[in-house]
């Protein structure tokens, strides 16, 4: 149901795009969209982020993925299983730049006997980190529309990207594989069985949404072409707060940046806060030093427990006939309240 | 009881999903794959709310008129308390990592086993109720009401969770469904909705000290029995003590050590070896358990019976406590314990009597884990060891979950068994250390009623077991935990039937040379050992 | 908060990257750039008319300039035929920078506002440097 969905969904929102600048209703395409939703993008982050904040780490609870640091002349694993900042850093670093949990999938088969098999699973891995690589050299590449002068790095990231200098407009490698990525991320949704299974609308969603997005721009980079320093005009316009919309940029470039614009709103409220939410996550986190250093709990409350002289009390005969040694050695006062 | 399938006939697992999405396909309770209701008894016993008389098979489970208010402020309260638990609501993608890591999954076939699946089921709640995107979108955000049968599908699955966090290692995010499944018991014992075989151990552990609830001089007696098998097996005196002031270290071991097959024999190898040290040591019957059922249960439960270590370590005025071999209740000792009921500063950092090693790493809970203890010990050359009295022993090693993946506890052990038997092999690389299967009975699962689904949720474990058997004739399945030593004999009995189950201290009260001992002619079982013949 | 020192900065980085292109051009945009046709070539004909339309040149120069090197290196053709019928010398030099003979009004500004490197320079001399001492690269 979701993956025909979102593809209705996406067709919808270009088709008001395309109506949209075909009415030059371009005061609302190119400055009232953009800007609420580069606003609600920013706010709705912070937003999320300052609620997982206030929400306290009760208890010290790291998963650990090897060796515990114990008696020195065991090699403790100090990246899977950290007792130092520099441990906890390193492992982030590794779970967020290369994806570190997700390189460790298998693929589990049951065969007759029965047997389980456990065969290298690195698809998803190698094709989520084409994906979110490649989005952020496209990110950090399409930079050039919003500044005057370039930045070195961001050129050294076209040029890297291009460099394979196919055909002109130099071909991008990060174009070929997010379309490639996000195809693949897509088809294994409705193809493998437990994956559509557990798919909801709001999975198909983003990934056609950003096929979208991905295939408006190759066709304007590439195919149609659009009046490109207009178009530069248009952002540098939008990010020096002094919106203009040059003449004749093209149709397919409202459909690209209205695409932009609905990513940017629906990020805060979906699952891909995910890009925010990995730096907080406590299993990951957080050192295994909990037997080093206390970890205090902001909300902890008193309990009833139940103490050894109410215990003692309960037991006092019992206790005494078996020789265990007693506090107050005496009858006790009143019948024990023992549960049977 | 439900009669249990052969396991030819289990072992044929349907992973294709229903027809129908699985917001519409309701619970089925088929017998054997469930546990009893808790009893009001038991739920009286630990002050439960909502302590009743209930069955599960009832349509009516007796909930209190309001109860959905009573489970959205419970969910409201815990999302205001827990950043994991709003953290995973919000950020998992779905990319189904998590799938196949589930070993009830695996064993089952069924879609709501998926870790992704089972903190769904918690998720859509949720959505309706707390997010701005599901109030709008609805079913198409993922969202649903809270009703009668999504409760009672919570209630199947998070009672179908062994919370041994194997999905968190491979999930992109560190989402640990361990987390939601424990926190989801937690709203659903704010209807009194436990199982007995969690809430019985808990209550009984609240009011006499220990799961099994021996009371002192019944505590005391069990210990007291294996003293005269002891006897017999070394011709050795053995004479711990008990609630004994003074001590320089408290004891704790879970009880089911001192009551049941095969524990009772790691339990003999913790007095031999403490003996053999001439340790200055002490057990209690107040502090009589270190597991934990109440962490089945509550984050508060599992406070107030933890409580019990720390006080009794200050009321007996020791310096420091050893834990004996565990899973969950290492966890607890590991991430829990000195947050809860600490600091534990009446207590002296751990420092071995025998090495004069200072446990550097237990400095703030000042509570040793008896296979670091013992690894020290071999280490330095204190121990006498003939690891050919396990000769007739090829040895594999389950790394339990919550010691593996709550703590890191690996290699510890392993060293221990490298040292006191000779033939010692490695199940395949994806079921152990921090990819260790569990047993599929954790987390107070290990009723009898539910014996299908703990075979089918151990068909993992088992089957791993298996390999290592047929390859290297694998005999003996070494463990440090109760739970494994009671889940596994009957796991390998089902699935793998040559294969026995041990803790490592047993294996090292075998190797023991003990000053003094009589040639000894059995292990501790009672089995003789092979080409040794009785003087 | 919780952990209120990480976070804060987690953020402030977060603000900090997402508002870079608002906050970098406080004050500094100038204004579009036109290319100039004012070359004595130019100003001197009558039709001012390209190779091919101006729309066309406008989006298409980099493909029309990477035929024209294939046409000319690869299948040794000499004349380029537009879609008028006229005829033309394939040759950047003599061509095209015969009449744009300003390359940095001309090529440059839209290319330099774009952030766009053309790789015709790596081989190819621009009009005011026919000077074999003389770097290339502009």
């Amino acid at each position: 149901m979701g993956a025909l969905l979102s593809f209705v969904g996406v067709s919808i929102l270009i088709l008001f795009a395309v109506i949209g600048a075909k009415a030059n209703m371009y005061t609302l395409l190119g400055v009232i969209i953009p800007y609420a939703a580069v606003a609600i993008f920013i706010v709705g982050v912070v937003i999320r982020v300052v609620r997982w904040g206030r929400t306290p780490v009760p208890f010290r609870i790291p998963t650990t993925c090897g060796q515990q640091k114990s008696l020195p002349w065991i090699k403790q694993n100090k990246i899977e299983n950290p007792t130092s900042t520099a441990g906890v850093i390193a492992r982030m670093f590794f779970e967020i730049f290369l994806f570190r949990s997700l390189f460790r999938n298998v693929k589990t088969e049951l065969r007759d006997g029965p047997k389980l098999d456990y065969a290298s699973a690195k698809w998803l891995w190698f094709v989520g980190l084409v994906f979110h690589w490649s989005f952020l050299v496209i990110v950090v590449r399409h930079m050039r529309f919003f500044l005057e002068k370039v930045p070195f790095l961001i050129q050294l990231a076209e040029n890297l990207d291009g460099f394979l200098q196919i055909g002109v407009p130099g071909l991008y490698m990060t174009d070929v594989a997010i379309i490639g990525a996000v195809t693949f991320l897509y088809v294994r949704r409705v193809v493998i069985p437990q994956i559509h299974y557990i798919s909801l609308p709001a999975d198909y969603f983003p990934l056609v949404l950003i096929l979208g997005i991905c295939g408006s721009g190759v066709l304007m980079r590439y195919f149609t072409k659009v009046h490109i320093v207009g178009v530069k005009a248009f952002t540098m316009g939008l990010v020096s707060f002094s919106p203009k919309i040059p003449e004749g940029i093209g149709t397919i470039f409202w459909v690209h940046i209205f695409l932009i614009s609905v990513l940017l709103a629906y990020f805060p409220f979906s699952k891909l806060v995910h890009m925010a939410g990995i730096f907080m996550s406590p299993t990951r986190n957080m050192m295994n030093n909990s037997r080093m250093v206390r970890h205090v709990n902001p909300w902890d409350y008193p309990v009833k427990m139940r103490t050894y002289a109410e215990y003692e009390d309960a037991f006092r005969d019992k206790m005494k006939a078996a020789g265990l040694p007693l506090e107050k050695d005496e009858e006790p006062v009143e019948q024990s309240e023992e549960k049977e | 009881m439900a009669k249990l399938p052969k396991p030819e006939e289990l072992g044929k697992v349907d992973y294709i999903p229903p027809m129908t999405p699985w917001m519409e396909t309701p619970v089925e309770f088929k017998p054997g794959t469930f546990c009893n209701a808790a009893k009001e008894k038991s739920l009286a016993g630990l002050d439960m709310p909502n302590a009743r008389k209930w069955s599960v098979k009832d349509d009516d489970w007796q909930l209190p008129e309001n109860w959905q208010e009573i489970i959205m402020e419970g969910l409201r309260d815990r999302l205001d308390k827990y950043r994991s638990l709003r953290l995973f609501m919000d950020i998992c993608v779905r990319c189904g990592a998590c799938a196949d890591k589930c070993h009830f999954f695996i064993g089952t076939g069924d879609p709501k086993n998926m870790p992704v699946l089972r903190a769904e089921l918690l998720r859509s709640v949720y959505r309706n109720d707390f997010t701005t995107a599901g109030k709008i979108f609805g079913k198409f955000a993922g969202a649903r009401k809270l009703t009668i049968d999504v409760l009672k599908e919570w209630w199947y699955y998070f009672f179908q969770c062994t919370e041994c966090r194997r999905c968190s290692v491979f999930c992109p995010y560190g989402i640990d469904t361990a987390e939601i499944t424990i926190i989801g018991r937690e709203l659903l014992n704010l209807l009194g909705l436990n199982i007995d075989w969690i809430m019985g151990p808990a209550s009984a552990c609240y009011n006499k000290g220990n799961h099994l609830g021996l009371e002192p001089h019944t505590f005391k007696s069990s210990i007291e029995f294996f003293l005269d098998d002891l006897k017999d097996i070394t011709g050795i005196n053995i004479e711990p003590s008990f609630n004994r002031k003074g001590a320089e270290i408290l004891f704790v071991t879970p009880s089911g050590d001192v009551f049941a097959d095969p524990g009772t024999y790691t339990c003999m190898g913790y007095l031999m070896l403490f003996h053999e040290l001439g340790l200055d040591y002490t057990w209690s019957t107040y502090a009589s358990e270190g597991g934990n059922f109440g962490f089945f249960t509550s984050f508060e439960a599992a406070k107030k019976l933890n409580y019990k270590i720390y006080a009794e370590a200050k009321r007996l005025g020791v310096k420091y406590i050893i834990g004996g071999e565990c899973g969950h209740m290492w966890r607890l000792l590991n991430q829990y314990m000195d947050t809860w009921n600490g600091p534990a500063d009446f207590l002296e950092v751990p420092v071995s009597p025998i090495t004069g090693t200072r446990f550097e790493n237990t400095k703030s809970t000042k509570m040793v884990h008896i296979a670091e203890f013992t690894a020290d010990l071999i280490r330095h050359g204190k121990l006498n060891l003939d690891p050919s009295r396990n000769d007739h022993l090829n040895v594999t090693f389950h790394d339990s979950c919550n010691t593996s993946r709550g703590m890191g506890i690996l290699e510890e052990p392993r060293y221990i068994i490298n040292k006191v038997c000779k033939n010692f092999y490695e199940m395949p690389e994806n079921t152990i250390r921090e990819k260790t299967f569990c047993c599929g009975s954790g987390s107070g699962l290990n009723a009898s009623e539910n014996m299908e689904m703990r075979m089918k949720a151990g068909l993992p474990r088992a089957n791993a077991v298996k390999y290592v058997r047929d390859q290297h004739n694998v005999n003996m399945l070494a463990n440090i935990c109760a739970i494994d030593r009671a889940a596994l004999t009957a796991l390998m009995t089902y699935w793998v039937p040559d294969v026995t189950v041990a803790g490592v201290h047993e294996l090292l009260g075998n190797a023991l040379v003990m000053k003094g001992e009589k040639k000894r002619i059995t292990d501790l079982r009672g089995e003789p050992l092979p080409g040794v013949e009785e003087d | 908060m919780y952990g209120k020192g990480k976070i804060l900065f987690g953020l402030a980085v977060f603000l900090g990257l997402v508002t870079f292109p608002f906050y970098s051009n406080l004050g500094k945009v100038g204004a579009v750039p036109e290319p100039s046709l004012n070359t004595p070539v130019i100003n001197a004909m009558r039709d001012k008319e390209c190779v091919e339309s101006e729309e066309f040149m406008e989006a298409e120069h980099m493909q029309l300039l990477d035929d024209w090197r294939n046409m000319l290196v690869r299948e040794g053709k000499k004349k380029y035929v537009n879609s008028k019928g006229k005829e033309f010398d394939i040759s950047l030099q003599n061509t095209c920078l015969n009449c744009h003979s300003n390359k940095e009004q001309f090529c440059d500004r839209c290319h330099n506002y774009l952030a766009v490197k053309p790789y015709c320079w790596d081989c190819h001399f621009g009009p005011k440097e026919t000077n074999w001492t003389k770097e290339t690269d502009v």
